[in-house]
Order: C-alpha cells, then structure tokens, then sequence
C-alpha cells in the first residue's frame, strides 16, 4: 500500500503548488521557490515509480468511480514512467529557468503565471499516469485550459489572436474527433481500461480500424499532425519558459503520449499489424515531418522556426508508433525524453538570448557567440542531439526508429528519416553557425541574467549524459508490453 | 403529526407554495415577503427531500385528492420518474429564491415587490402541480397557472426595460395558443375514453385501435406542450421572455420551466400513449422530433454566436440545449431518455449558474450586459467571474463539470441507437458552442475596461447561492452517479410502461 504512496505524492504535489503560489503573491521569492521545490519532489516521486516499476510491481488505485465502466484511474505504465520522469525531471530545471526569464524580463501578473504553471504540470502528471482514456481525456482537457492563459499572458491583441487558435484548434479537434473516438471505444468494448496488448481486438471488424485510428489522431490535435498543427507555431506567442517546458514538453509530449497510448494499450500493436490499421499514419506523419522541416528552413523568427521543429520532432513520435512494430515503439518512447531534452534546451536558449539582447531574429544573431558564448555552445549540443549525432541522446531514438522501419521493410520511411536529419542539419546548425562564424553588425548591450544562463547549459550537458547512461531508459521501454 | 405529513407529502409540496403565496401578496413588507418566500421555498424542499426517501424505497406513490379515487378523483403519482423534475423545481426554486431579493428591491416598484413573490411562489406551486398530478386536466389547470404568473413575473421586468410588455404579451399569447391546443387534445381524448386520469387513458386507449379522434387529441397535445416546452422551432417566445423578465425570473424559468414541459411531453408520449406506442406515438413523431433537435442544436447556436445581448444569447443557448434533451427523448431507448434526463437536470443546473452570475454582474455594475460592457469586469468582480467560468465551461461539457456527464451519456445513446453522423452533428455543434462561450469569457477577462466604474464589492446574499449552483456543477460532475443512475432507473421504469 506504501508504494502507491509515490503516486499521491507526484499528483498532489503540483496541486499543492498551484494551490499556494496565490497565496504567496506577496513574498516573490517564497513563490518562486515553489517550483523548484515541488520539482524536486515530484522528480523524486517518479523515479522511485520508475524502480517499483521495474521491480514488476504493479500501482494502482481508483479516484472515483462514476459508474460501473467509468472511472477516474491511475495505473502506471512503461509509457507513463517515461513521460512522468520527463514532465517532473524538467519541471526542475525549467522553474529555475523561469525565475530567471520573468525577472531578467520583469514580465507583469508573475503570481497568476506561476499558478497556471503549477496547474499544467499537475495535468501533465495525471496524463502520464492516467489509467483509462476517461482520465486521460479528462486531463488532456484540464492541461488545454490551464496552459491559455499562459499562451495569452501579454493580453495584447497578437496573444488574444494565438489564444484563440490555440483553444479553438485544441479544444475543437478534442471535442470533434476525440470524444466521439472514446465513446465509441466504449460501446464497442465495454470498458476504458487500459491493457498491454490493447483492448479492441475481436471487438470491432478490421475495416472500422483505420478510421478509428484516424478519429484518435487527429482529436489528439496536441500530437501537431498536419493540418492540425497551426496552433503549435500560435503558442509562441506565450513566454519562453512556456514555449520551452509546456510546447516543447508537457503539452506537445502529452499528445504523442497518448498517441503512443492509444496505438499500444487500446489497439495493440499486433492488432494494428494484423490489420493494417496504421499504415495511413505512417504516410501522414512522414508528410508532416518533411514539410514542417521545409517550412522551419522559412521561418526567420527563432522561435518559429523551434515550433516547427518541434512539429516535424513530434511525427517522428507518430510514426514510430504507427510502424506498430517492439522497437519501433520503444524508439518512439525513448524520442519522447531525448527530443523533449534537447528541444528544451534550444528554447532554453532562445529565451536566454531574449532576456540578454531582446533579440528573436535569426538574421539578427551574426557574431553574438561571443557575447554569449555558454549559451550558443548549449544551442550547438541541443541541436546535435535533436539531429541525432552521437555522442547525444537524440542518437539512440532515431537509431530505434530506423530499425524499427528496416524490420517492417519500410525503405522509403529511412529514406524520409534521412532527408529529414539533413533538413534539420540545415536549419538547426544555421543559428550557432552564424553567431560564432559572421561578423558582429551592431553593438547591443548585453544584459544576462544567470539563472537563465546556467539552466540551458546543464540541460545540454544532460543530453549528453543520457547519450551514456541510456540503460536505465531501455529497461524500461522493455517492459512497455508487459514481461 | 409526522405520519401525517409523509401521507400528505404528494400535496403538500404543491400547497405550501400556493397557500405562502396568498399570504405574501397581502403583507406590505417587502423583506417580511422574502422571508417568508424563502421560508416556503425552504420547507418545499424539505419535503421534496422527505418525498424522495418515500419514493426510493416505495417507489410509487399515488395520492387521491380528498379521497376520491380516480378516475372520478383528481389522483397525485409521485414515483422514480417525477421526483427528478420536482427536485429540480424545488432546489432551484429555494436557490433562486434566496438570490431574488436584492434585485426585486432594485427592479420593481416598492409597492410591487410583495405581489412579485406572491406570483413568484405561485409560479413554483405551478410548476410542481404540473408533475404531480396524474390528471390530464389537471394538468391542464396548473399549466396555466404557472404560465399566467410567469407571463405576469416576465411583465414586471417593465421598470427597467419597456421591451419587457412585449416580451411578456408574446409569451402569454403564445402560451395561451400552446394551452388551448392541449386542452383540445384533452377534449378529443375524453370525448372518446370517458376518462382523464392518465393511467385509465393508458389502459382505454390501446383499445381504440387506429382511431383517427386519438391520432388528432395526440397532436394537438403534443404540439401544445412542444410551444411550453420551446422546442424549436416554437421557440420564438423564450428569448425575450428571458432577456427582459427581472433578473431572479429570468433565473427560475431558465431553470425550470421549460424543464418541466419537456418531462410532459415525456409523460404524454410514454406514459398516456406509450401502451399503444406501436400505433400512435414514436415510430412516425420520433423523427420529427430527432430532425427538429437537430435543427434547434445549431440554430439556436448559430443565433447565440451573432448575439450581443448576454441574457439573450444565453436564452438562444437554451433552445439549442432544449435541443439536446429532446434529441435524447426521440432516440425512443433507455439510454436515450436516461441522457435527456441526466441532461435535464444538468442544463438545469448550467443554466441557473449563469444567468445567476450575468444578472449578478449587471445588478453590480446597474448595466445591462453585452458583448461590449462585459469587458474587463472578470477583474473586478473575481468571484462571480469565476462561477461564471466554471458555469460556462459545464455549457461547453468540459471534463470535471456535469456537461461533460450530459455529453458523453447523450453522445453515447446517439451512437447505439443511430450510428456515428449523429454524435458527430451533436459534437460539431456543440464545439460551435464555445465560439460563445469564449467570446464572454475573452471579454471578460482580457478586455479594456469599457465602464468606468469604481471598486464594486461582492455581495456575500449575491454569491454565496452562487457559488453553491457552481459546486453543484462541479460535484456532479465528478460524483456523477446519483444523476445517472436515478435517470437510468426513470428511463427503465418509462420504458416498461411499452412493452
């Protein structure tokens, strides 16, 4: 009983969080010391999940029942220990990083960003651990309201503008595709439950998969799947801290989660090979993955063009799902934490360099290396990783995802995998290349404040360390369909 | 005494109000009127609450009036089914009742304010008459004396807004139209049976066969309610009747009285012809129903979109909702009409809440609110924006709040009984739903604000009932299971009476 203990503790702990962070308007510095705090212990929570986990146990419980098939559930999955860890583990560094933004930048309502902050964590975490799609709707919902005043925090006319997009493309595609997916899930089998080898099999002809399939992908509208990917470049509009932990972590990683989710724990990988339920997805993703790379390559805006990565970064997910195959899945679970460290720590960056110089133009950053050395070095590795070159994490998740192409004898996808890498070289290599390499234009005074800085070196140098200790990761990721 | 009183229970909910109500209109003391009112709304619901344990373990309650037994007698059932509706009467009725005070005194003249509680007590004696009783004319009877006191409440709304004669003259003609046309039904059906006590129709009816006096008395009926009832599209009264009543009206009718037209129309439909279901009722009215559902579900959205006017773009909202229960009832399955009921309480529940806090926030800023002057005030007024919000999201059915309950149970019914295309038209529409809801919410809390006013003060007798109606949105929509499985009991226990 002791054990599911872990679980209370890295639910409630965001929750209290939000809680307080109101109350404690009046003493800045108690507030912003809440989010590093409640990291730390919700870090600390999941990763004992992650061992009992490990250890075969399975925790569970039951939050409330509303009726006999519908319940508000926890239970812990391989899927959901990975997307826990990351969620809590860089909930750490990034409320250390924002402190540093918020100060360094004397944004105004500081109190009611911290609080919706805290409320989005809190959400991401009861998705991460959400036992049946029910949960997982319910706070796929809660972590789409909380993050819009975030998005829409300059109240100018431009955030209203993203705002709306935002929700409309969010909440709408949720409300359209989404719920009528899940209830016809439950028609069909009864239950919401989540299962190792998915629940649909023998309950549903093999021709209703695909479109069933396609309802889920596409009211997962977090997963950014073209054409429902605009509200992603819309959101950045919002604070970088928000960019970098909610859309380049909790919000975008919470839809690809529960993609993977509903690919392995209510269709079943084998189901979805036996019928081939899934091979439209895999044309779709690889679509979205060339395209929005293509369009990065556009955007001049830095953060724009981050969003677009991230989009394209997202379907690399996606696909490795809908290739349905062990390793492709576990590849796609590993891309999870690697994308969301390395992408994490180019916004990271690109918010630093904001802070210091009110730059957001790529153009603008010729010859800045070497006012901000540290700064561009952590762009330069945050990029290696997101390309995936050895020694960086991001390495390992696409190395996965090949294989996992090769056994299922989808050439063209590792041919799509590469041209894809040599776009990302091309857009990505771009920005440290020009500030280390092009003459300086203008002077401009350079204001850094550290705890922006020191964040995204240590979340650079952390891509690197995973390159290493990968092991703990693929345990893990084994054990995503059961022993 | 107590015996009594739970032998007496059937009538005593209606009589309480109705006897308070001749009481008050004499008294010259407005505060005395309210308290009073307040006191008769208070002991309704506790014998409401008293009726509901009778009935959990009883089940069927019939009461003769003064002891004649029908079909002679006027007879009262109360069972499974009619306790919803009258405990959404009854709690509304004692919230809204609570909340009215402050804005009789600023709404009404002086003098008037005693009369007004007079009506309003007789509107909710009405209202529980009309589920009560098991007496077609009966029916009949209460049917108009809700219908004239709310016309009358509607009518007072005249001090601050003259459009409010209109809005009530339309409502009374329109509602006179919709009462002649039952109680024709009601001739026709009594010419052919002998009978008006709704259990003997039941049981005399199948005998007719096809006959064509039945065919004409169920029209004429049905049609005569569906105007109470605002089904679109003989909805045409219920906008302005509610943008323009007083405020606290505009609360209970929202609330209520559509709600309990509709359960009429549920009680003609399953219980006076639901024994000769096969020949009369559902299988040919079933579709006009499903088709006039839909049509209201995105007319009245589409005209809450283009709405400026709050109070009257939350009344397009309603006739798109009233949509939703009667898309519900016309599925003709159990899971179907346990949706609506579910719905029905729940829309309840939405609706109260939000008129609340939009009248909450016009008796504040002494405005009348729209698009425009809504702006800013989330800031201002944190406590009414807030149930406001959460009120506004149980309208779109977000997770965690009982419109997501409604939705999910409506949305699964639809899908057993007609495939995916109609889930899919509910859910489209009810995603156009949040163009309005986001509008409201957006104006208030990142607009400039348009009005200058000074530092307004929340008050605690404004949103205490307030924030009950929310944390009732919010409880049931978690603990949802006393809703869903007292209406799946109703629904059961009105689908046996066809087969």
């Amino acid at each position: 009983m002791t054990n599911e203990l872990y679980i209370y503790l890295s639910i409630l702990t965001p929750l209290i969080a939000f809680f307080i962070t109101p109350l404690s308007s009046s003493n800045p510095n108690l507030r912003d010391s809440l989010g590093p705090i409640g990291g730390i212990i919700t870090f600390y929570s999941s990763l004992n999940i992650a061992s009992l986990y490990l250890d075969g146990e399975v925790l569970s419980f039951t939050f409330f029942q509303i009726s006999e098939t519908l319940s508000i559930s926890f239970k812990i999955t391989g899927l959901g220990v990975i997307f826990g860890l990351v969620a809590s583990g860089l909930w750490i560094l990034a409320s250390i990083y924002t402190i540093g933004y918020m100060r360094g930048n004397k944004e105004k309502n500081q109190t009611r960003f911290f609080t919706f902050y805290s409320i989005a964590i809190f959400a991401a975490i009861c998705i991460a651990y959400s036992g049946n799609l029910l949960t997982l709707f319910i706070f796929y919902e809660v972590l789409t309201f909380s993050t819009y005043p975030l998005v829409a925090h300059k109240q100018n006319e431009e955030a209203r503008r993203a705002g709306r997009i935002y929700m409309g493309i969010l909440v709408g595609t949720s409300i359209v595709f989404l719920l009528p997916a899940i209830i016809i899930v439950w028609v069909l089998t009864g239950s919401l439950d989540f299962s190792t080898n998915g629940i649909l099999k023998g309950n549903i002809s093999n021709e209703y998969v695909p479109f069933l399939l396609a309802l889920f992908a596409f009211g997962i509208g977090k997963a950014a799947l073209m054409p429902f990917h605009k509200w992603l470049p819309a959101a950045m509009v919002a604070p970088t801290p928000v960019s970098a932990l909610l859309h380049a972590v909790a919000v975008v990683k919470a839809g690809v989660f529960s993609m993977l989710v509903v690919i392995t724990y209510v269709f079943g990988i084998d189901f979805l090979t036996e019928t081939n339920g899934a091979v439209w997805l895999i044309w779709i993703s690889s679509i979205t993955l060339l395209l929005s790379s293509c369009i990065a390559i556009t955007k001049d805006d830095l953060k724009a063009r981050l969003a677009y990565s991230t989009i394209s970064q997202l379907s690399y997910i996606v696909l490795g799902g809908a290739i349905a195959t062990n390793i492709a899945v576990q590849g796609a679970a590993i891309h999870i934490v690697m994308h969301a460290v390395g992408k994490i720590t180019l916004f990271f960056a690109a918010g630093a360099i904001y802070v210091a110089t009110h730059l957001s133009k790529i153009s603008d950053l010729n010859g800045m290396g070497k006012s901000m050395p540290l700064t561009f070095m952590a762009f330069f590795i945050g990029s290696l990783s997101i390309i995936g070159v050895p020694p960086m994490g991001g390495s390992w998740s696409k190395f996965y995802l090949m294989l996992g192409s090769v056994e299922k004898d989808y050439l063209l996808v590792i041919y799509i995998l590469a041209i894809s890498t040599l776009l990302n070289v091309y857009y990505l290599l771009e920005i440290p290349a020009k500030a280390f390499f092009q003459q300086k234009r203008t002077n401009i005074q350079v204001t850094k404040h550290p705890l922006t800085v020191y964040p995204t070196f240590f979340a650079a140098i952390l891509t690197i360390i995973l390159f290493i200790y990968i092991e703990p990761l693929k345990d893990i990721t084994n054990l995503i369909f059961g022993n | 005494m107590m015996p009594f009183i739970i032998k007496n229970l059937p009538i005593l909910i209606v009589i309480t109000p109705l006897m308070f109500s001749l009481i008050v209109a004499v008294l010259n003391n407005n505060r005395l009127a309210w308290t009073l009112s307040t006191f008769a709304s208070f002991l309704t619901m506790i014998f409401t609450i008293l009726l509901c344990f009778e009935v959990s373990y009883k089940s069927n309650i019939s009461y003769y009036l003064g002891n004649w037994p029908p079909p002679l007698g006027i007879e009262y059932v109360i069972d499974r089914i009619s306790i919803i509706p009258i405990m959404i009467v009854s709690v509304i009725g004692l919230i809204a009742t609570l909340f009215a005070h402050n804005f009789f005194t600023l709404e009404i003249d002086e003098k008037l304010v005693s009369k007004t509680y007079s009506l309003w007590l007789l509107t909710i004696a009405g209202l529980i008459g009309l589920i009560t009783t098991a007496d077609a004319f009966n029916l009949f009877v209460f049917l108009e004396i809700s219908s004239l006191s709310a016309v009358a409440l509607v009518a007072l709304g005249s001090k601050v807004d003259r459009k409010a004669l209109v809005a009530g003259y339309n409502y009374l003609i329109l509602g006179a139209v919709g009462a002649t046309f039952y109680v024709i039904g009601v001739g026709l059906l009594y010419g052919v049976t002998g009978t008006l006590n709704m259990g003997d129709l039941a049981q005399k009816i199948p005998a007719l066969g096809l006959n064509k006096s039945v065919i004409v008395a169920f029209t004429f009926m049905m049609l005569g309610i569906m105007v109470k009832a605002a089904v679109f599209p003989l909805h045409i009264w219920l906008p302005n009747a509610y943008a323009y009543a007083p405020s606290p009206v505009s609360v209970l009718l929202a609330a209520t009285a559509t709600k309990v037209s509709i359960y009429i129309i549920v009680r003609i439909s399953y219980t006076i012809f639901g024994s000769s279901y096969e020949i009369y009722s559902f299988e040919s009215l079933r579709y006009i129903l499903l088709y006039l559902a839909i049509l209201a579900m995105f007319a009245g959205t589409i005209m809450a979109i283009f709405e400026k006017d709050v109070k009257k773009l939350l009344a397009h909202s309603s006739v798109a909702q009233i949509g939703y229960i009667v898309l519900g009832i016309s599925l003709a399955t159990s899971p179907g009409i346990a949706s609506s009921f579910i719905h029905l309480i729940n829309h309840a529940l939405i609706k109260a809440g939000l008129f609340m806090s939009i009248v909450a926030m016009g008796y504040y800023t002494l405005k009348r609110i729209d698009v425009k002057t809504i702006a800013g005030l989330g800031r201002q007024l944190p406590i009414t924006f807030f149930s406001f919000v959460i009120c506004a999201l149980s309208l779109a059915g977000l997770p965690l709040t009982v419109g997501f309950i409604s939705k999910l149970y409506l949305i699964k019914a639809a899908y057993m009984s007609e495939g995916i295309w109609l889930p899919f038209l509910i859910l489209v529409s009810s995603a156009l739903s949040l163009i309005y809801i986001w509008k409201l919410i957006e104006g208030l809390w990142y607009n400039e604000k348009s009005l200058k006013i000074e530092k307004i003060k929340e008050l605690p007798e404004i949103y205490l009932p307030l924030l009950v109606i929310t944390f009732l949105n919010v409880y049931f929509g978690i603990d949802a299971g006393l809703i869903i499985d007292n209406s799946f009991i109703a629904s059961d226990a009105l689908m046996s009476g066809i087969k």
